[in-house]
């Protein structure tokens, strides 16, 4: 049974189609990230499961129970706001204890309930503080007590970490995580942060303007995106776009690509049935940093590798791998070379392309080829 | 070189600040002076005040003056006073005050946390409320007051006030109220919480800079009103604005100043406690908007 099931789920404010029919489906224990640019609807999505925003039609359970008209309170869910939403005037005890209080919880018991609480969160001596006195962090941390202290069914989390620095968000991250591992509820997460999305998800929901672009694993939607949004939303740095006319060569097909003075048709493994309508056509050929990497000899010789020699226009070095910029058919092309492989701007370089991965879209529709 | 000018620009800011505060002087000697004349002249004895100084301390401090202002001045044919006057303004306006501020809270809320079809309207209406004269409608309310057998008692100036008073109050306590984040409602309400509780647990505990606001501008509305209470009210149950009319237009021969000044400043004293025991939030709470709650 579904710890939360989406169907074809829609909403208009005044004649205006926000959401455009959302099929989502997870089960119990599932990590599932709603992602996309702003505007593309999630938050609104996340807002009619707590039932802030009413469903204009469609049907969204719970459980086994539809929850469509019932209020937030009786649908056993919890949320974290992005601005934490903790209640200034009162202690953070307060805060935690004020859903229990409102649920008629005995005393003894809520006391017990925030002991717990605050020890799975380590704010035990954070709990006569009001929130004007806690940072950030502290602040996050007592948002998601509030949320644990009731154990709801489903946890609801609106950008959550989208407020704090860099280094604190990568450790809250890590800290939702293993407490998702902890407790394993179900979790509906919204981020705009492909990372996040990336990190935390056991299924992603990609959306853009009111759709769902693509439902899957994180690693599903990494290695095989549906679309060329999906493709180059996810994944930083992100994919590379490369507009290649198609041609046969040796038996199958291939893309022909134009780097210096030098020009390539490198064949692609498995293409042939769905690149052959397209034969002649430009297609766009995308391929992501780190398939385009230094020469390496041990993979010579396999069949999806082929090598190219590349005039570098840039390099940007970032500790662990440095970004190497080529021009192919008039496109800058990143490519993520081992630093000590790379290159000088204006030197070439040899260029080893793994197409195992590589996908192809139509460049009209932007939807996938191959 | 740079020295003189640095001493330059030093000499000029330090002439600036004297222009200032020798401008800030004379304005407040100019604002003060009423104050003091009416001061001095209420210590004075009717001879000296004869006498035709105004602005000289008065020779001997009697407080006979005030006395009889509180006490036994007469208010036209009866001569007991402000005392009783006194006591009828404040039974009226700390009810009139403490209701018209409820209810600009709950309306507030109401309009700001829980939008409803036509609530922009229902506000911009409650405005227009603001910028009706008083003058205008005297006949209408007396019809109304009239109509619910409250003529012509406290409750009824109560209620006068209480209506005039809740556009202004709903004015601010609605434009606090947007600066409020509304996800703290939203949280709230997955928490469990009701229309009510949320108001009061969560919403009222925030508002006390508004609320200083509002009964400041409420106190200080009602308890200088005149036209409603002259027209609202008669015989001893009226306001002391209207008993400090009466008892300077009573005159048995001589003019008393002294008695005139004393009772003027008795009316004037309460609303001169509020500004200095609150005054600080006032000016907090009407720039509240401006800074992020």
């Amino acid at each position: 049974m579904g710890a939360l099931s989406i169907r074809n789920v829609r909403k208009s404010y005044h004649g205006n189609e926000i959401l455009k029919g959302i099929n989502l489906e997870i089960d119990k224990g599932e990590f599932l990230i709603l992602v996309g640019p702003s505007g593309c609807g999630k938050s609104t999505l996340l807002s009619m499961i707590a039932g802030l925003d009413s469903v204009t039609s469609g049907e969204i359970r719970i459980g086994d129970r539809v929850v469509n008209d019932l209020s937030p309170k009786d649908r056993d869910i919890a949320m974290v706001f992005q601005s934490y939403a903790l209640y200034p005037n009162m202690t953070v005890r307060e805060n935690i204890s004020f859903g229990l209080q409102i649920r008629k919880v005995p005393a003894a018991e809520q006391a017990r309930i925030v002991e717990r609480v605050a020890n799975t969160l380590q704010i035990g001596h954070l709990l006569d503080r009001k929130p004007s006195q806690l940072s950030g962090g502290q602040r996050q941390r007592v948002a998601m007590g509030r949320a644990i202290s009731r154990e709801p069914s489903l946890f609801l989390f609106d950008e959550p970490l989208s407020n704090l620095d860099a280094k604190l968000r990568v450790e809250m991250r890590t800290e939702i995580k293993l407490l998702h591992q902890r407790m394993g509820t179900s979790i509906v997460y919204v981020t705009h942060d492909q990372i996040e999305a990336m990190t935390l998800g056991d299924k992603i929901a990609v959306m853009k303007a009111g759709e769902v672009q693509q439902f899957g694993t994180p690693q599903e939607i990494y290695d095989n995106p549906a679309n060329l949004f999906v493709a180059g939303f996810m994944g930083s740095p992100s994919m590379n776009f490369i507009p290649a006319k198609v041609e046969a060569v040796g038996g199958g097909y291939g893309v022909k690509l134009e780097s210096g003075q030098r020009t390539h048709v490198f064949p692609v493994p498995g293409g042939d049935g769905k690149l052959k309508a397209w034969e002649g056509r430009e297609v766009l050929f995308g391929i992501r940093p780190e398939q385009i990497t230094h020469k390496s000899e041990s993979r010579l010789g396999l069949p999806q590798f082929q090598t190219a020699e590349m005039p570098i226009r840039l390099t940007e070095p970032t500790g662990p791998d440095t970004m190497v910029l080529v021009p192919i058919n008039g496109k800058d092309v990143v490519c993520r070379v081992h630093p000590a492989h790379a290159g000088q701007p204006g030197e070439s370089m040899e260029l080893m392309f793994d197409l195992s991965k590589s996908v192809f879209f139509d460049p009209a529709s932007e939807q996938r080829i191959a | 070189m740079a020295d003189m000018s640095v001493a330059h620009t030093a000499g000029a800011s330090k002439l600036g600040r004297f222009i200032i505060y020798g401008l800030l002087a004379l304005v407040c000697l100019y604002y003060l002076m009423p104050l003091f004349v009416m001061l001095s002249t209420s210590l004075k004895s009717l001879d000296e005040i004869r006498a035709g100084n105004l602005l000289s301390l008065p020779g001997e401090f009697r407080t006979d003056a005030w006395v009889k202002a509180w006490d036994s001045a007469c208010t036209g044919v009866q001569c007991g006073g402000l005392k009783g006057f006194f006591w009828n303004s404040v039974s009226f306006v700390v009810p009139a005050v403490v209701i018209s501020t409820m209810i600009g809270a709950f309306n507030g809320y109401a309009l700001t946390m829980y939008r409803f079809r036509g609530s922009d309207l229902v506000f911009g209406m409650l405005m227009i409320g603001c910028f009706i004269p008083f003058q205008v409608v005297l006949l209408p309310m007396a019809q109304t007051l009239g109509a619910l057998g409250i003529a012509n008692s406290t409750l009824g100036l109560v209620f006068v006030h209480v209506v005039y008073g809740a556009a202004f109050t709903t004015l601010f306590f609605r434009n606090y109220y947007v600066t409020i984040p509304d996800e703290l409602v939203k949280a709230a309400k997955i928490d469990g919480a009701g229309f009510l509780r949320i108001f009061f647990s969560i919403i009222l505990p925030l508002s006390v800079p508004i609320i200083v606001v509002s009964v400041i501008w409420q106190f200080t509305q009602v308890w200088n009103d005149f036209l409603f209470g002259v027209v609202f009210s008669s015989g001893d149950r009226q306001p002391i604005t209207v008993a400090l009319n009466n008892l300077v237009n009573t005159s048995t021969g001589v003019k008393e100043y002294n008695v005139d000044m004393a009772a003027a400043i008795i009316a004037a004293l309460p609303t001169l406690l509020v500004y200095i025991v609150a005054g600080k939030y006032f000016v907090r709470g009407l720039t509240a908007g401006a800074v992020k709650g």
